[in-house]
């Protein structure tokens, strides 16, 4: 392996451009390209909310700054009902699959996996460089689509037909088919990213890293990468059928022909509720990177997160239905997926307390992946509550598709993807661009969006148990739900703050990506092997291949001094 | 505790609800304590000059109890909500109670038609009436309703009765609820059905039994079903 290392090493120089930075094969160059198309499509669906946001605080007046839009996309700023619907629809797919995918698993799995695992690349580099591409057409396939003639696809983000199945009843033709087509190829794109993540793991660890030895973000990202292998299946069968559905005349999903528009939801369910954990799985695994490493404390429990987490992939396959309460099946299938559904807590729990025994007794140091990481569980612990209401069929038959479960999984996801996704770039930008970000402004970014980020979300339970449905237009065509428009206003406001608050990151983003200080191997004086190669590692990433003689969190052992309080991986332990 | 509910109106709304609250002091209860447990641990355990971290891996089964007894017992409350709302649960959705008002409810973009059987308690003949966006009971009376869709799927909200139920072309789901207090309420479609969704709202009439009965006389009146007779001897 080291001759490996070397012959990569020496033959970096010789490569273009176009092979060093766009077509690169190089696990770290793509991980970047992964980062970059993640952040550029989070502005997208950043804006689509704005558009959102504002036509439900004031609904049909124009929206500030878009008058420029023309016919019959928006009318002078004003958005229409069928565009509205087609901006939740968008905002959901995109923020799900072109913003958390590519950033947690595609970014940070791409980029940290061979590092943390001590191979010179991933197992596949090739496939590598394709998956990314096809996710690059994915995503130009998905912004074309606002462009087709009929706009882009209005049928929600979880494409329930009839409505989805036929132009007749949404008015969208292009736009619904591109949407699944957009769809095919990004789960194409993560189906090859899976495999390499996965080979590249069992097959291609250093000497000596066992199983047991893995750093928690590995682990969370081939248990998200298995998951998401194991599910994306049926939900390709079904998109498929709803392609032929829409394109060849079939009746899959057609009563008077004979389909079940519920078999839609069995299957796109069976991936849905998965697809979560794909996401969330690599966030939580950052927070649990990070929160060892700024305690200076070994991670609570390392077996019991391990296996706590593998339990939560399994029982993720049995809990689909709970998403079909009220969908009209069986009434008696209900309570046992209930049951599973709740019992999805228990992993969740033993996960969050390990977080919060990791930070007892430790040594904190509140520098900004910490002050994300920490925000990450404090949020993610509203997340996981609030979802017992959905959990349970009774309560869900009220709850169900209201503003309550919007703020649920805005709570679930934007703690893990969006605070995690943030513990990992503020903690691995040293490594991945070799320069540090700047501290001040990282903690003015945290701050700033830990408060806006309630602002908006808390006032949406609210309007949720006053019953208010999801993905109305204009909400206030309800004389029940016209109480709630300063609440609406009110989430919109702290909405456009949550959006500037990124500005601060952004600033920094880039400013530390040319002018940052230089980062030494190891700023944070973690263990994990990524730390053993030089920032930002060259192609190949380590002089020598390394060893391991240990676990990833050994941190002020009874035998250290305090100042060398960390025992890297690839170094022996002291006796 | 807090008043953010419509109000509730009918006979199982409040086992609904009931439910609703078990959970919210069970989770309310997590809430504080996780919140507060994290504050305590950030605060007390800052980094200070002189102290070290303490070392503890959590593998041995003594330390790991600080996370499994807390497991289990959440164990034990995730089985109690199942169990409480299991019954709710039927007594909602399950079998229909015996009713005499029959109602069949349509979804069609962007409507609720509501199809009443007329006096002769018969769906398909000729004294059927379809009501379009308006449905009339009497209080204190079990409404059976069957609910289908003519294109996509709608969902079938009526917010004070705490009564969701999607409606899906090609099958007829059983629904039913009973109203405990007259008035006028509106009714909601919860499931995105197209551009118009936000428009689909129809109006629940719950009428006391005098009104009811005359509310009937004057949709079927008996003299006028008498002359047609007579006309057609």
């Amino acid at each position: 392996m080291s001759s490996a290392a070397t012959a990569h090493a020496t033959h970096e120089e010789k490569l273009s451009f176009w092979r060093k930075y766009i077509f690169s094969v190089d696990h770290k160059v793509i991980g970047k390209q992964y980062l970059f198309l993640g952040m550029f499509m989070a502005l997208v669906g950043g804006l689509l909310a704005y558009l959102m946001r504002w036509e439900l605080a004031w609904p049909e007046s124009p929206v500030p700054g878009t008058g420029w839009i023309p016919e019959p996309t928006m009318f002078q700023g004003v958005v229409p009902p069928e565009f509205y619907n087609a901006i939740v629809t968008m905002h959901g797919t995109i923020m799900v699959f072109f913003v958390a995918m590519p950033i947690l698993l595609g970014a940070f799995g791409n980029f940290l996996i061979p590092l943390m695992v001590g191979a010179p690349d991933m197992a596949f580099p090739r496939l590598n460089m394709m998956s990314f591409w096809t996710i690059f057409t994915a995503s130009v396939v998905m912004i074309a689509s606002f462009f087709v003639p009929g706009g882009a696809a209005s049928a929600g983000w979880t494409g329930y037909p009839p409505l989805s199945a036929n132009p007749v009843y949404t008015g969208v033709n292009w736009g619904i088919t591109l949407w699944i087509l957009g769809l095919a190829l990004e789960f194409a794109s993560f189906l090859m990213g899976g495999i390499n993540f996965l080979t590249t793991t069992v097959s291609m660890r250093a000497r000596g890293l066992k199983m047991m030895r893995l750093p928690l973000m590995v682990w969370m990202q081939i248990t998200a990468a298995v998951i998401f292998m194991l599910s994306v299946g049926p939900l390709i069968a079904g998109a498929v059928l709803l392609l032929l559905d829409r394109t060849a005349g079939t009746s899959f999903y057609t009563v008077a022909q004979g389909g079940d528009p519920l078999l839609w939801q069995h299957l796109f369910w069976f991936f849905g509720h998965p697809e979560v954990y794909v996401i969330l799985l690599p966030g939580l695994g950052a927070v649990l990177e990070v929160l060892p490493v700024f305690s200076r404390k070994p991670i609570f429990g390392y077996k019991a997160i391990v296996y706590s987490t593998i339990v939560a992939g399994v029982l993720s396959f049995i809990v689909w239905a709970h998403h079909m309460f009220v969908s009209g099946m069986n009434f008696k299938l209900v309570m046992p997926f209930s049951i599973t559904t709740i019992l999805i807590s228990v992993p969740f729990t033993i996960i969050l307390l390990a977080m919060m025994a990791t930070l007892w007794k430790g040594a904190i140091r509140f520098t900004t992946p910490m002050l994300f990481a920490v925000g990450t569980l404090a949020m993610f612990i509203i997340g996981g509550l609030t979802g017992i209401f959905l959990g349970s069929a009774t309560a869900d038959i009220y709850l169900h598709d209201t503003y309550f479960v919007v703020a649920h999984f805005h709570y679930t996801l934007i703690s893990a993807v969006f605070l995690g996704g943030f513990t990992a770039m503020y903690f691995w930008f040293p490594k991945m661009f070799g320069r540090m970000m700047n501290e001040t402004w990282g903690k003015v970014h945290f701050w700033l969006t830990l408060v806006f980020f309630n602002l908006v979300f808390m006032p949406l339970f609210k309007a949720g148990l006053g019953g208010e449905m999801r993905r109305l237009y204009d909400p206030f065509q309800y004389d029940f739900l016209k109480p709630h428009q300063p609440l609406h206003k009110f989430a919109t406001i702290a909405a456009i703050l949550l959006f500037a608050s990124q500005i601060p990151f952004l600033i920094n983003f880039f400013w530390s990506l040319f002018k940052g200080k230089i980062a030494d191997r190891n700023p944070w004086q973690a263990n994990t092997l990524e730390w053993t190669a030089p920032s930002p590692p060259p192609h190949g990433n380590f002089e020598i291949a390394p060893s391991v003689y240990h676990g990833p969190y050994v941190y002020s052992a009874p035998n250290m001094n305090m100042k060398e309080d960390w025992q890297p991986q690839d170094q022996p332990l002291a006796s | 505790m807090f008043d953010w509910f419509p109000k509730n109106i009918s006979t199982y709304g409040g086992d609904i609800d009931a439910v609703f609250w078990l959970i919210f002091y069970i989770v309310g209860a997590g809430f504080i304590l996780g919140e507060a447990v994290i504050l305590y641990l950030v605060i007390r355990y800052r980094r200070k000059e002189g102290r070290r971290a303490a070392y503890i891996a959590g593998d041995k089964i003594s330390e790991l109890a600080w996370i499994l007894v807390p497991a289990a017992i959440v164990l034990v409350l995730d089985l109690g909500i199942d169990f409480a709302g299991g019954e709710a649960w039927s007594k909602v959705k399950g079998e229909t109670p015996a009713s005499d008002i029959k109602v069949i409810v349509t979804g069609k973009q962007f409507n609720w038609n509501f199809t009443y059987p007329g006096p002769d308690g018969q769906f398909g003949t000729d004294d059927d009436l379809t009501l379009e966006n308006e449905l009339h009971v009497p209080v204190k009376k079990v409404v059976d309703l069957s609910l289908n869709s003519e294109d996509v799927l709608h969902s079938f909200f009526v917010p004070v009765m705490r009564l969701k139920q999607d409606c899906i072309p090609g099958r007829k789901i059983p629904a039913w609820f009973e109203a405990t207090e007259t008035g006028e309420y509106e009714i909601a479609c919860a499931e995105l059905c197209g551009y118009g969704h936000y428009t689909m709202r129809g109006f629940l009439f719950v009428h006391s039994e005098e009104d009811y009965a005359k509310w009937t006389q004057e949709r079927w009146p008996p003299a006028a079903a008498d002359s047609t007779q007579v006309g057609q001897l």
